[in-house]
């Protein structure tokens, strides 16, 4: 038992060490997302002392870019699910090992989620309130209640199970399937539950007509699952540049037809949306007018909304012609998938619904530099976060950090370690 | 970048130099990255009479033994002494049995005057900078209820102007409110006698009830509320008028420090016109329980929302 613990904190320290240790390119890049994550926290401290009215927030726009991101982190986290349903389900050899990455990035989605809504409080402090038998969690009834239970647990699922594989890859020894393979079913239904339950959080508000629509949901899952594996081909890339670690061509295709199915599915279900919207011409649609075409000489968020519709149709024109099988014009469709998500899941879906009023106030909104900050700050921490994981999960599978090695003097540079001393 | 650091047996001289190089890259390192850390948490100086122990500690509501409410009340009298030179009179007031209050307003006589407006705020202790109103009045066009047709911040010589009435709105105090619903921490909830209250030590400030009610019914405190200590009403309700902190909800309450101890709103005593009427719907006698036995025609305010509101429009000369 003690000797499992010290291997155990053996492990953790050893991954912790190599966390700050890397080439110039892996120090400049941790220095930069340092120095935004501090003017991050700098931003939010102002916000802490001076409350909510540094944002762009109204009573009018309660919501505002720090739930628009929340809303797509989420959907990156559940995405994850997109590389393990392959894996366990048809048992598809290529994602194997890649399944680490996208749950690791799962995690890092979420510590940007549980970030997002933290900063969107305005009493932080009384956080404890949420905590099951210390406070007064309203569950069943509330969606927001729903959400901090499905997205902990979530984290943990995830957790556990990177952190159970990847510690049984450093030991060197096969992982026990019944530590693992039924977490990794739980999560699957859990990364939907994730996105679902988010969905609902909007759907459930009668008063929003905007919201209050029941193609809300599909569209998140759909949405999600094009940006989050899109996200996901763009690391591997990174790591396959940046480090030694061996992708196949053939992994990132077996996820770029994940990405072009979401994708198409996502553009017909926001066709369904817009049909509905504008032929009915009823009342309820001065949400969606202010969205797509303004209202009242208020369009805002007009340019945004069609360039997220741009770069989906251009993204999905891509993902569907035989060009996007060359990596380069996969990477370019990925990320305007990504951008073109991140615009109509966050801003446009989180902001019409405050605009007209449910008294029919127009009042717009437009994030602060404060709020800015304080969201390139979360992002930072969450790349920084992001970079760590890959940082120890590379050599472990690669099989540069394990126990066998545990007694051997610590390589002090980079991903290399074994090319850099092999002149030695 | 590994290769020169590589240690070399070779040169000793040179591997402690280097080593005395990087030790000290790796100090300096450290010690920028602290002096950034503590520059980005240096706004936290300002930071005074936040929270106290005792408030950060304080139980729900419905958990209080009246002895925990007892310090709460004293503590509270206690900031409001500090802050504002005044001390208040803090009571927590439980609904009376066999009460259920109901709000009825007289289009036909509402000029659009204001005047409830303002006396809410003076009333209820709301933040002067930014203001806090709770009621809303809607300048609507005559022949249409649509509120997306309705002028907020309409501001004539006078009122009332011709072609249009005025509709009030504030919170409805809904039999099935939306906002209670949603509150992922249960801070906010309807008493006995229909009254959605806050507590105002509990809310999280999530903001999900304001996104909820169909009535755009519910206020924020974006910032430190502000009120002139001349203007602060030291007869306070703990559900009620007690000044709020940042970041918390709140909303109309029927002025609980008034109504359960037998008087009417604010709102009520100031209108000039005698359009809004407040009672108990239980008793049979009550004005409200007349109007709503006797007119014609009386409307919830978005009633296809299943809200079912207790707040009631009526037309009437």
């Amino acid at each position: 038992m003690i000797r499992a613990t010290r291997d155990y904190l053996t492990f953790l320290w050893r991954c912790g060490r190599i966390a700050f240790v890397g080439d110039w390119r892996y120090y400049a890049w941790m220095g930069a997302l340092t120095v935004f994550c501090l003017l991050g926290l700098h931003a939010y401290c102002i916000q802490f002392v001076h409350g909510l009215i540094v944002t762009g927030m109204s009573d009018e726009v309660s919501w505002g870019v720090y739930i628009a991101n929340f809303t797509f982190l989420v959907g990156v986290a559940a995405a994850a699910v997109m590389m393990v349903i392959p894996v366990y389900i048809y048992d598809n050899e290529e994602l194997h090992d890649l399944v680490i990455f996208g749950e690791l990035l799962a995690v890092a989605a979420i510590i940007m989620c549980l970030a997002f809504v933290t900063v969107d409080l305005g009493r932080p402090d009384r956080f404890w309130h949420l905590i099951p038998g210390l406070g007064q969690l309203n569950f069943p009834r509330s969606m927001l209640s729903w959400d901090v239970i499905v997205l902990n647990g979530y984290l943990l699922l995830n957790v556990h199970i990177c952190g159970y594989l990847l510690y049984c890859r450093y030991q060197d020894r096969k992982p026990s399937k019944w530590f693992y393979i039924p977490f990794v079913f739980i999560a699957i239904f859990w990364a939907v539950s994730i996105h679902t339950v988010t969905a609902f959080l909007y759907v459930g508000l009668g008063g929003r007509p905007f919201w209050n629509s029941s193609i809300v949901g599909p569209r998140f899952l759909a949405s999600a699952f094009s940006a989050g594996p899109a996200i996901i081909i763009l690391a591997l890339q990174v790591i396959r540049r940046v480090t030694k670690y061996h992708i196949t061509n053939k992994a990132l295709l077996t996820l770029r037809s994940i990405v072009q199915v979401s994708m198409i599915i996502n553009v017909f279900l926001l066709i369904n949306e817009i049909f509905k919207e504008f032929y009915s011409g009823n009342l309820h649609v001065a949400s969606s007018r202010y969205l797509f075409l303004g209202l009242d000489g208020h369009h805002a968020l007009v340019p945004w909304i069609w360039t997220a519709i741009t770069f989906n149709l251009v993204s999905m024109f891509l993902l569907i012609l035989p060009l996007s099988r060359s990596l380069k014009w996969l990477d370019l469709a990925c990320a305007l998938c990504i951008v073109g998500i991140w615009i109509e899941k966050g801003m446009g879906l989180v902001i019409p619904g405050f605009i007209p009023t449910p008294l029919g106030a127009l009042i717009e909104y437009t994030p602060t530099m404060n709020e800015t900050l304080v969201c390139l700050g979360i992002w930072a921490f969450g790349l920084l976060c992001y970079t760590i994981f890959l940082r120890m999960s590379v050599p472990i599978l690669q099989g540069t950090l394990s126990k066998s090695n545990e007694h051997l003097p610590e390589p002090d540079s980079g991903a290399e370690p074994v090319a850099a001393r092999a002149p030695h | 970048m590994s290769q020169p650091l590589q240690p070399n047996p070779a040169h000793p001289d040179e591997t402690d130099r280097l080593m005395g190089r990087r030790n000290f890259l790796r100090s300096a390192a450290a010690f920028a990255g602290l002096g950034a850390l503590a520059a980005s948490l240096s706004p936290l100086r300002e930071l005074s009479d936040y929270s106290s122990i005792d408030e950060f500690m304080q139980k729900y509501y419905k958990e209080m033994t009246p002895d925990d409410m007892a310090r709460a009340i004293k503590r509270i009298e206690g900031e409001v002494q500090r802050q504002y030179g005044i001390r208040p009179h803090v009571r927590d007031l439980r609904p009376m049995d066999g009460v259920e209050f109901v709000y009825c307003l007289n289009l036909t006589r509402c000029i659009g005057c204001r005047k409830c407006v303002h006396a809410c705020v003076a009333e209820n202790n709301q933040s002067r900078n930014p203001e806090i109103q709770y009621i809303r009045v809607l300048k609507l066009p005559h022949g249409s209820m649509d509120v997306d047709k309705a002028d907020h911040l309409y501001n004539p010589p006078a009122v009332p102007e011709k072609g249009y009435f005025y509709m009030p709105v504030q919170c409805q105090q809904c039999h099935n409110p939306p906002c209670v619903k949603v509150c992922p921490v249960h801070a906010t909830w309807q008493e006995k006698d229909g009254i959605t209250v806050i507590d105002y030590d509990w809310c999280i400030g999530c903001r999900y009830c304001e996104a909820a009610c169909p009535y755009w019914a519910r206020r924020f405190n974006f910032t430190k509320p502000d009120i002139p200590k001349e203007r602060l009403n030291p007869n306070m309700a703990y559900l009620g008028n007690r000044p709020r902190k940042q970041g918390v909800m709140e909303k109309c309450h029927f002025c609980i420090q008034r109504t359960r101890v037998g008087r009417y709103p604010a709102c009520l005593e100031v209108c000039p016109v005698g359009a809004r009427k407040f009672g108990n719907i239980l008793d049979p006698e009550s004005e409200v329980s007349y109007i709503l036995r006797e007119k014609r025609i009386f409307i919830q305010l978005k009633e296809e929302m299943g809200t079912n509101p207790r707040f009631f429009y009526y037309f009437e000369k």
